[in-house]
């Protein structure tokens, strides 16, 4: 059947809360307004007030007393409305979530999925246009995960629900219009391995969320001009699945990394180190790297469009690895 | 009294260099200080007319004492202290009217702009019209540089050096400092400029990418002799030509398969092949000798005494061209087998083999080594030893050996039973310099020895001849005159 981002992520929220007795769903508006991004819409009519509930607008509280809840038995699902207002939280998560398995000695596991919306694209300016998925992946004790696809949408939820730490998953906005063909019934997504999105010989994208798509796009665009480029979505930016990229890295000798994030200090900055160390001797070109300009996503839309990664400069990118 | 360091409290002021009634300048130098590390020349920050002399020369004072007293031009008089570049202090009073026509000056060395806003467009003009900013002085001496002083200062070095061109940099180069390509070109095209960066680090050497450089090592190819149509001209593995040396070298390529996907290491490959053709296909018999060093190590010491470091001999060219001298002796070690026969060879090639840091192994040939005198055949083996290591031996100097040569004496090993590389028909081995005791005229003794070893081809040669030839190899080593 044909689904659409969106409805692949409420199609996976309403199936894990309905399938999980232990799961609720809480956050800002998401019961009686159905969520900022119309993702849980209709279902606190459809499942009630134990399973989906409104918070105040405090998300140091709400993901506090998602830790509070998770350690307490119960698989909360906490919505954070975007990517910045997480800073609000981040102590909860940082500080709390990811360490209390640690500081507890393994006693107290923290089972708690936290979704926000993440990226640029939509001419929300500088403090709507995050993607600081990156930023998340650096610190141990997290699992970070980024639906790029819509199967990944709507199965990613029910394997996150069953890691018993910390998982948080970035759902990019600018992606909920995008639709696919999906199994009627909802599949479970493997969060440990990266997914070869295409498979190609002559250079190695790897990518992830929104990314995904702007380096598939690059890749149809090459193969006409006989250039093979082979497509990994991360899928799980922490921990990372190196082996995958490391291995297609070897077998094509070139790499590029595409990401959203910021270019100083980003995940593309870690991939590219290590495909450095653990891949040198097979490396034919200088492994490279597209993010975003290094400036506060700006509102105006030429703008923006400058500052974001777009299929251009993936293809051009490309074109200069391989000389 | 300037601070001229952080750790200065005094100093002593050596000469004035200007006197009372001077017109300065901010910028000028007007007195010399005496520190700790070495006489300094002191500039003031203020501009006027030296009303007093508060310091005699000579005179040791605390850092912080007003050293003159400055009038500023139409004002009251001020002291004013000069003080170090990095601390200009405050004007104590009014800022004289400067005379426009000077709007550009030499700045002293210790002129700084710190703490001076630079806009990004004066930073941008100043790159592309070639002005030093720390040069320029705005026409409010304690504001910031505007673009028109950037342009005053551009048409003034224009005028008085009419030869250099005022706008020294390229269109392109101002283009590419400007604000709307910066921002656009770190979207779009990063990984060009890592590349050309990377190229250009390269610096003369050609730039190569890592893969072509491991390439190159496991087939035994010069990166030298290869033309890069990578970007930035750099080589890369396409440039590398697939397999350009024959089957005899020991670092032949590995089957193309492999090299698409190699399973391992090229030259680990191409060694495993030659080595299990060589245990599968020749009969190998060994033989061994111990030869007395005493009159070689002595003789060697002997010759190397007055030679510098680089002219001296080493066990291993007198080893070598022993071993040269005896195969031209006894011909049947010094060849190939090829279809069913021997070949002698025509001339005495010797294969060295040569351990490479990062594993694996090559065996560049010493051409006509029965030819060559002893300090040839040290200056020969030292080059192809080095060049080996380096990854820059031509493929000629691989291929075409008729005898190898092998010596693991620097690993503490001391004997070596080899296995001979086919097609040629015998492997020598040296082990390492060990003392053990030898009976000499009924006496034991300790000397120095070498043990020494034949692997031959049974096919080739017997036994006997084997010994004739490494007896004839021991003789001449104990008595390097012959050599």
């Amino acid at each position: 059947m044909k689904l659409d981002y969106r409805g692949a992520l409420r199609d996976g929220l309403r199936h894990a809360l309905i399938n999980e007795p232990r799961a609720f769903l809480m956050g800002e508006d998401v019961g009686a307004y159905g969520g900022c991004f119309a993702v849980s819409l209709g279902l606190l009519e459809e499942l009630g007030e134990h399973k989906v509930r409104d918070t105040p607008l405090s998300e140091s509280a709400f993901v506090g007393a998602g830790i509070g809840a998770a350690m307490g038995g119960l698989r909360p699902i906490v919505e954070i409305m975007t990517v910045n207002f997480s800073l609000l939280a981040l102590d909860q998560i940082m500080n709390n979530a990811a360490t209390y398995l640690h500081m507890s000695g393994g006693q107290f596991p923290v089972p708690l999925v936290i979704r926000m919306t993440t990226g640029a694209g939509r001419q929300l300016a500088a403090q709507h246009s995050h993607s600081l998925e990156g930023w998340y992946a650096h610190i141990p004790g997290l699992r970070v995960v980024a639906p790029a696809t819509v199967a990944d949408a709507r199965g990613m939820l029910w394997t996150a629900l069953a890691d018993p730490d910390p998982v948080l998953i970035f759902e990019h906005a600018a992606l909920f219009g995008i639709s696919d063909e999906v199994a009627d019934e909802l599949e479970p997504v493997d969060l440990d391995r990266a997914a070869i999105r295409r498979a190609g010989t002559d250079l190695t994208i790897v990518t992830y969320g929104s990314g995904l798509h702007r380096s598939l796009e690059a890749a149809e665009v090459l193969a006409a001009d006989g250039i093979s480029v082979e497509v990994i979505d991360l899928r799980t930016l922490r921990p990372l699945d190196s082996t995958t990229f490391l291995d297609s890295v070897s077998r094509t000798h070139r790499a590029l990394v595409v990401e959203e994030g910021w270019r100083t200090g980003g995940i593309g900055a870690e991939i590219a180190a290590q495909i450095s160390e653990e891949v040198f001797w097979d490396l034919d070109a200088p492994v490279g790297r597209l993010a975003t300009a290094e400036v506060p996503v700006p509102y105006a839309q030429h703008l923006e469009a400058a500052a974001l990664v777009q299929v251009d400069d993936v293809v051009a990118a490309v074109r200069a690895t391989i000389g | 009294m300037p601070s001229l360091g952080a750790d200065m409290e005094e100093g002593t002021l050596v000469a004035w260099r200007v006197a009372v009634g001077d017109t300065v300048r901010r910028g000028d130098i007007v007195a010399v200080v005496a520190t700790e590390k070495s006489d300094i020349e002191v500039e003031v920050f203020e501009s006027g007319t030296i009303g007093e002399l508060l310091v005699d020369e000579g005179a040791t004072v605390a850092v912080g004492t007003p050293l003159a007293r400055i009038d500023a031009e139409g004002a009251a008089p001020a002291v004013a202290v000069p003080a170090a570049s990095a601390e200009p202090p405050m004007p104590v009073a009014p800022e004289p009217v400067r005379p426009a026509a000077a709007p550009v000056r030499t700045a002293s060395p210790h002129r700084q702009h710190a703490g001076r806003v630079l806009s990004p467009l004066v930073r941008r003009d100043a790159a592309a019209l070639g002005v030093d900013l720390a040069a320029v002085e705005p026409a409010d001496p304690d504001g910031p540089i505007h673009r028109s002083d950037v342009a005053a200062a551009a048409s003034a070095a224009a005028a008085t050096s009419p030869t250099t061109p005022a706008s020294p940099t390229s269109p392109t180069s101002f283009l590419r400092g400007s604000g709307r390509n910066a921002g656009r070109s770190n979207a779009s095209s990063p990984v060009g400029a890592g590349q050309q960066r990377s190229a250009q680090r390269s610096g003369q050497r050609s730039a190569a990418s890592p893969y072509a450089r491991r390439l190159a090592a496991a087939r035994g190819v010069e990166l030298a002799t290869i033309s890069g149509s990578g970007p930035g001209g750099a080589i890369v593995a396409r440039d590398v030509p697939a397999n350009p040396t024959s089957d005899v070298n020991v670092a032949a390529a590995a089957p193309t398969a492999a090299t698409e996907a190699p399973p391992v290491d090229p030259m680990r490959a191409a060694i495993a092949r030659t080595m299990e053709r060589s245990n599968r296909e020749i009969p190998h018999y060994y033989l061994a000798h111990t030869v007395d060093l005493s009159g070689t190590t002595a003789w060697l010491a002997d010759r190397n005494a007055d030679r510098p470091p680089a002219g001296r001999l080493l066990l291993a060219a007198l080893e070598l061209r022993a071993v040269a001298l005896a195969a031209r002796k006894v011909g049947e070690v010094n060849g190939t087998w090829v279809d069913g026969r021997f070949v002698p060879g025509e001339g005495v090639h010797l294969g060295v083999i040569v351990a490479l840091r990062g594993g694996g192994l090559l065996a560049p040939v010493i051409r006509d080594a029965d030819q060559l005198d002893l300090d040839a055949t040290m200056a020969t083996l030292a080059d192809l030893v080095e060049r080996a290591r380096r990854g820059t031996l031509r493929s000629s100097e691989l291929s075409g050996a008729t005898l190898t040569v092998t010596n693991l004496g620097e690993d503490g090993v001391e004997e070596i039973f080899g296995v001979i590389h086919p097609p040629q028909v015998a492997i020598v081995g040296f082990g390492g310099v060990v003392d053990r005791p030898v009976a000499v005229d009924g006496q034991v003794v300790v000397h120095p020895t070498v043990r020494m070893t034949l692997a031959a081809d049974h096919r080739a040669s017997d036994g006997r001849i084997g010994g004739r030839f490494l007896s004839k190899v021991a003789s001449l080593l104990a008595t390097p005159t012959k050599l």
